[in-house]
């Protein structure tokens, strides 16, 4: 079973493609082009056409948004994870602005900081805190205590906690980046001139199908390119905890 | 040097420890014994400072510098440091030299020069229990506190070990608590045991073991003093056991 | 109990001073009197329900399908490594489409309506709690799994009384991300495509200048997130009684 696995890794998405194309392309529904057609106009469009003037906006207000809300949620995560009492009286602030559903915000957003940039950045930041910070505080508290004990004999409380919160905090980072992904794409359809989000609505509202398809394929390649990145580091940073664990 | 002073700890309405008082001396090498469950752990750690007694106190004379050997080795090592680094972590304070050279001399002291750059989940129970004596040796406390450090590893190792901590108490001179449900391994190893009974427990009996050092595995164990005082204290257990079973 | 109420009143405190001393725009930022006001007059108004429920509406039905979805397929392709490694690829190149990309698609085929937010809820609702379901039950103490099947526990045995036990936080907390997302997405079609709903209030208020309103519409938002919010994390604690993290004293 073991040699079918890395085969099956390969073929089931092939033939899943395969599908797609087989149906796609004697389907007559204008919302679903022939695959072939959606390639073509992502070629046209994506290599490299529209690169630099979508693409690296989109790309440069995500990793701005990210980074600020990781630094963030893990300093104050860590705090908040260790003291009880700080943590209470946090709580229910942190719970209310977490549970604010992000686009709610964007109106909010247009009218304070207007439609630039720096809009897109807090807002995209802003989303991001909150399942760093959760998993931060869920990653100390879920610390096993014999190695909580342990550190504190020995006065290394402090440099113990992030190591060993650091897989449940990836846990957060994962899920914090697909809703980076999504938080760039709302804000650049309702308040943006530029980038993906905005060129694939804008398809959508010309009924430009195939460039909008085309799209969509970007932002998939786009996630997953991302995941890609997030795995390779997380891989080289936690290859202890795989290891221990393996 | 230490002295516990009637000691006793609840949680809650439940109590654990009834009152314990006795006291240690310099370089003495003192086990506590007594059936499972009697609170020996909660004893130890209210003694390490990582519980806070209900009444009584702990005294321990100087700088109060201690640490602590838990049975369960594989959470009380940090898997993503090597041996060399879970061995200086708790040393970060003294310098480069002085640490490395206590690292050295303290994972030689155990025997596992050879293992260095390895990580803990890379070695075996006993060989992990090892490094937390070396890390412990290397902090250079006044008190090594051992709760059921051999309780985990099987018979061999742990005979191995047992005449491992002897050596290292000679070599380095530290006074030594040492919690253990064995009672061999307590007239093997101490100076004095000091017997808790059930809970909530308190000390039932103080006994000076009176065996010539340097010990042995199998001549020690062949002494008629060794047989009686084994048998002392089993029976003492036994006795308190019988008096609070239903 | 104290704390968290004097942390709360401490906020609202420095946000009305802010506003009234005037460090705050109150053409950017009303004053707090002025939003709870506005707040209060809403829970009297009849639309006002009605769009919470649109709400609701679009978010239990997008989470409950993605849930029916993600949690068995999770634990069925993360039980089987070789059904793990053959799906892989499929889902880490789908999960990270953002299902707002769909949100032109959604319009297309399903119009601007609950389905459109329906599908759009539960598209982006199933990847987290699928992933965190996989991790959880990848991510299993081997000794655990080992002492299992020296016990003789079979495949499925060993799946309900290791694997889902020790997938369970996981799981529990996948479901609160999850539920967050939902909600997420169904606002976010009130507010792009403009479906029934409190987005599409929210919206309106701000088009119209009356910022007292959007404002006070978006701490409703907040609070019907809070409040299911504080449904998953109560069932998500109850789940974990046993987890060191809820283990307090270690005896």
């Amino acid at each position: 079973m073991r040699r079918v696995a890395p085969a099956l890794e390969v073929l089931v998405p092939l033939a899943l493609l395969g599908l797609w194309a087989a149906w796609s392309a004697s389907s007559d529904t204008f919302y679903y082009p022939p695959l072939t057609d959606i390639l073509e106009t992502f070629n046209e469009t994506w290599v490299f056409e529209r690169v630099g003037s979508d693409v690296v906006p989109s790309l440069l207000r995500l990793t701005a948004g990210y980074l600020i809300a990781v630094v963030l949620a893990v300093a104050i995560g860590i705090p908040l994870g260790l003291n009880r009492t700080a943590r209470r009286a946090a709580a229910p602030i942190v719970e209310f602005l977490r549970a604010i559903p992000p686009p709610a915000l964007l109106p909010l957003a247009i009218v304070v900081i207007g439609v630039g940039n720096s809009m897109k950045v807090a807002l995209i930041a802003f989303v991001c805190l909150w399942p760093v910070l959760l998993n931060t505080i869920d990653g100390i508290r879920g610390i096993d205590p014999t190695l909580r004990d342990t550190a504190r004999v020995y006065g290394v409380s402090r440099l113990a906690t992030l190591p060993a919160a650091a897989p449940q905090i990836f846990a957060g980072m994962r899920t914090s980046l697909s809703l980076a992904v999504i938080m760039m794409v709302i804000s650049e359809m309702v308040a943006s001139t530029n980038g993906i989000g905005f060129f694939v609505l804008q398809s959508q509202r010309s009924f430009a199908i195939p460039e909008m398809w085309s799209g969509i394929l970007l932002l998939g390649i786009l996630g997953y390119a991302l995941n890609l990145l997030f795995a390779a580091v997380e891989r080289r940073v936690l290859a202890w905890h795989r290891e221990a664990h393996a | 040097m230490l002295e516990v002073r009637h000691l006793s700890k609840s949680y809650g309405d439940t109590p654990a420890i009834g009152d314990v008082d006795f006291a240690v001396a310099e370089r003495e090498f003192v086990s506590v014994v007594g059936p499972s469950g009697c609170g020996k752990t909660t004893l130890l750690k209210c003694i390490a400072g990582l519980l806070a007694p209900t009444s009584g106190e702990v005294k321990l004379e100087g700088d109060r510098v201690m640490a602590l050997v838990f049975q369960e080795y594989s959470r009380s090592l940090m898997p993503w440091l090597s041996v060399r680094k879970n061995v200086a972590l708790p040393l970060r304070r003294r310098s480069k030299e002085e640490r490395a050279r206590l690292v050295e001399e303290a994972v030689e002291a155990v025997g596992l020069r050879a293992h260095l750059d390895r990580y803990p989940w890379q070695l075996s129970g006993g060989m992990q229990q090892r490094v937390a004596i070396a890390r412990a040796l290397a902090y250079q406390p006044q008190i090594l506190l051992m709760d059921e450090p051999f309780a985990s590893v099987d018979a061999q190792t742990r005979a191995d070990l047992e005449d491992l901590i002897l050596e290292v108490r000679e070599r380095y001179d530290v006074t030594i608590v040492f919690v253990t449900h064995d009672i061999d391994e307590s007239v093997y190893l101490s100076d004095r045991i000091v017997v808790l009974g059930p809970s909530p427990t308190t000390v039932k009996e103080i006994l000076g073991v009176d065996l010539p050092r340097p010990r042995d595995q199998v001549e020690t164990k062949e002494l008629p003093e060794f047989a009686r005082l084994r048998a002392h204290v089993y029976r003492l257990i036994k006795r308190e056991e019988a008096r609070v079973a239903p | 109990m104290i704390a968290p109420a004097a942390a709360v009143l401490a906020v609202l405190a420095l946000w009305e001073l802010a506003v009234r001393t005037g460090l705050l725009n109150e053409r950017h930022v009303p004053a707090m009197t002025d939003t709870v006001a506005e707040l209060a007059s809403l829970l009297g108004d009849d639309d006002f329900w009605v769009a919470v429920g649109h709400t609701l509406e679009g978010w239990a039905l997008g989470l409950g399908i993605a849930a029916a979805l993600a949690i068995p397929l999770g634990i069925l392709i993360g039980s089987s490594p070789t059904a793990y490694r053959s799906v892989r690829f499929v889902i880490e190149f789908l999960r990270p489409i953002p299902s707002v990309a769909l949100v032109p698609l959604a319009v297309l085929i399903y119009g601007v309506g609950l389905e459109s937010k329906v599908f759009l809820a539960a598209f982006a609702s199933f990847w987290p709690l699928l992933v965190q379901t996989l991790y959880g039950v990848r991510d299993v103490d081997p000794v655990a799994t080992d002492t299992a099947r020296s016990f003789g526990l079979g495949r499925l045995e060993r799946l309900y009384r290791i694997k889902l036990p020790s997938a369970i936080p996981y799981i529990a907390t996948g479901l609160r991300i999850s539920s967050a997302v939902a909600l997420i997405l169904a606002v976010t079609a009130e507010i792009v495509i403009g479906s029934a709903g409190l987005g599409r209030e929210i919206n309106i208020a701000r088009q119209g200048g009356a910022i007292e309103l959007m404002y006070a519409l978006i701490i409703t938002t907040g609070l019907v997130g809070y409040g299911l919010n504080a449904l998953t994390t109560r069932a998500e604690r109850r789940v974990l009684h046993w987890h060191p993290s809820q283990r307090q004293v270690a005896a």
